[in-house]
């Protein structure tokens, strides 16, 4: 699996301006069409919204931020790979990067 | 006289599958031959007594009359029939005495063939013997052409057939629309049998162009059939035949009138079909309904975008994500090819190259052919190695000989 995490506050709605938004989303999509055109996208995942809940211990729920790091998860898509480090290769040349984000590689369990 | 001849054939050929479908609903699909052979023996009665007196004013009125003659006599004669339909039928009409008898009302005839389409792509049949079935059934396609068009022979045909028959009855399947709920989970098999059978017709290997034309026609005819109706008219139908129409509308600009196709880039758009083309954007516009995405949406936008002869980069940045789209819904190493040349003409020739290397599709004379291209103009050596890697793998003298022709032309 892998997990796209961006700086938070970087797509935050208005924060873009739609010409670049959309030569992002172009980007995002040649990017995971070349893992797809390979025949290894498992599933392209879900789209996470920038809205959401936090749930902490003692039942406090705020509305963010998610998690105490600079990072939010993004989203995420499943990879066929036989090895972390093809699935590691696989993720080089993801626009998260470009954006100052990153790549988490994982394994699924079976 | 030839012509003559030729508008029989095609009459018989659309009046097979509309008696077949009334009279197979009339006995259960499980005498389906029954039915084929009522009639067959209509139309041998046809040939003699036309060529003698010639044709009647009304021929369908007359075939269709002679058909339930037949089809009575069957009734009545029939031992398979006695002992187990017409008990059935008689409890079935409430004990009635009368003899139930065909009925070629147009809305039976559509009713009939509407559930005869759902019965031969009962997902129970194997997918090649669904479009053979098809064929014979739904089409009226004669054994041989069947044949023709698989580039195989009567006896396997008859064979196949024959097995598909039998799977009708052992399913017990039977000449009905499938439930409400059900409807739009079986759709999508009928869709796909239709998609094969428009398939088979434009990509057949069959050198036989009236074949080849009629099989796309009889498809096209298939999902019409399911516009008629509100259950089935949904968007994804609309978009299959709308694909459908862009890619037919090329079908006369591509043939030769020898071996092998005239290719994309040296067609002539006069000889495109403005007509299917504008039909096809009619269907597109209906297709856009409701929030699905099938891929026959996404492949019916791309056969839109081609209809556009002149290239622009919006054409091939739309193309481009349509692919990437349709890849990540349903895999295909062609899709990969095409993707990646659209890639090439929206992205570029080095971005093009770096996602071709990545494909390793070794066994694919495409991908040899699309490194190729690639390569052309830029490094023409490596262009030629892939040529001629290409070339080993090609299957038929006319790809062979295409692709000796690109390797000349690099010198």
């Amino acid at each position: 699996m892998l997990l796209f995490r961006f700086p938070q506050g970087n797509f935050e709605p208005g924060n873009i301006p739609p010409a670049e938004f959309q030569a992002l989303a172009k980007k995002w999509q040649d990017w995971a069409g070349g893992i797809a055109a390979q025949g290894r996208l498992a599933s392209n995942g879900n789209r996470l919204a920038l809205e959401g809940k936090v749930l902490k211990p003692g039942g406090v729920i705020t509305d963010g931020p998610f998690v105490e790091i600079r990072e939010m998860l993004g989203s995420f898509i499943i990879v066929k790979a036989d090895s972390l480090e093809e699935a590691t290769t696989l993720a080089h040349g993801c626009p998260a990067l470009d954006t100052n984000g990153s790549v988490e590689i994982r394994p699924v369990m079976k | 006289m030839e012509k003559e001849k030729e508008s029989l054939k095609r009459l018989f050929q659309q009046e097979f599958s509309k008696m077949v479908a009334v009279i197979s609903s009339l006995f259960g699909l499980e005498h389906i031959e029954i039915a084929e052979d009522v009639v067959s023996e209509v139309f041998l009665q046809a040939a003699e007594t036309w060529g003698d007196k010639g044709m009647p004013p009304n021929p369908t009125a007359w075939l269709y009359a002679v058909a339930k003659q037949k089809t009575l006599y069957y009734f009545r004669r029939n031992k398979i029939l006695e002992k187990k339909v017409i008990p059935e039928l008689a409890s079935r009409q409430e004990k009635s005495q009368e003899i139930a008898e065909p009925n070629f009302s147009q809305q039976n005839i559509r009713d009939s063939q509407l559930q005869m389409l759902f019965a031969v792509c009962n997902p129970a049949i194997a997918s090649e013997a669904q479009i053979g079935l098809a064929l014979r059934i739904l089409c009226g396609f004669g054994i041989d052409e069947i044949a023709e068009a698989f580039l195989s022979n009567k006896e396997t045909i008859n064979k196949r057939l024959f097995r598909a028959k039998e799977k009708l009855r052992t399913e017990n399947i039977k000449m009905e629309l499938p439930p409400e709920n059900e409807i739009a989970g079986r759709l999508d098999n009928v869709l796909h049998i239709i998609y094969l059978l428009f398939s088979e017709g434009y990509y057949s290997k069959t050198q036989n162009q009236i074949l080849r034309k009629d099989l796309c026609i009889e498809a096209l005819r298939l999902g019409l059939m399911l516009t008629e109706y509100e259950r089935t008219r949904l968007p994804k139908t609309n978009a299959l035949i709308a694909l459908m129409c862009f890619h037919a509308s090329r079908f006369d600009a591509r043939e030769t009138g020898g071996e092998g196709f005239i290719l994309y880039e040296q067609q002539d758009e006069a000889l495109w079909n403005q007509e299917l083309i504008a039909q096809g954007k009619h269907f597109l516009y209906l297709s856009a309904e409701g929030d699905e995405i099938s891929s026959y949406h996404l492949e019916a936008r791309i056969a839109y975008w081609h209809c556009i002869k002149e290239d622009s980069r919006e054409k091939w940045e739309n193309i481009l994500s349509l692919y990437n789209q349709l890849l990540m819904v349903n895999y295909s190493p062609s899709v990969a090819l095409n993707r990646t040349f659209a890639l090439y003409k929206a992205n570029g020739r080095q971005e093009a190259l770096v996602e071709a290397e990545k494909l390793k599709l070794e066994n694919n004379h495409f991908y040899y052919l699309l490194l190729g291209e690639l390569y052309k103009g830029f490094d023409n050596e490596k262009a030629a190695l892939q040529f001629q890697k290409a070339y080993a793998l090609a299957k038929t003298q006319t790809e062979r000989s295409g692709i000796q022709e690109k390797i000349d032309s690099l010198y």
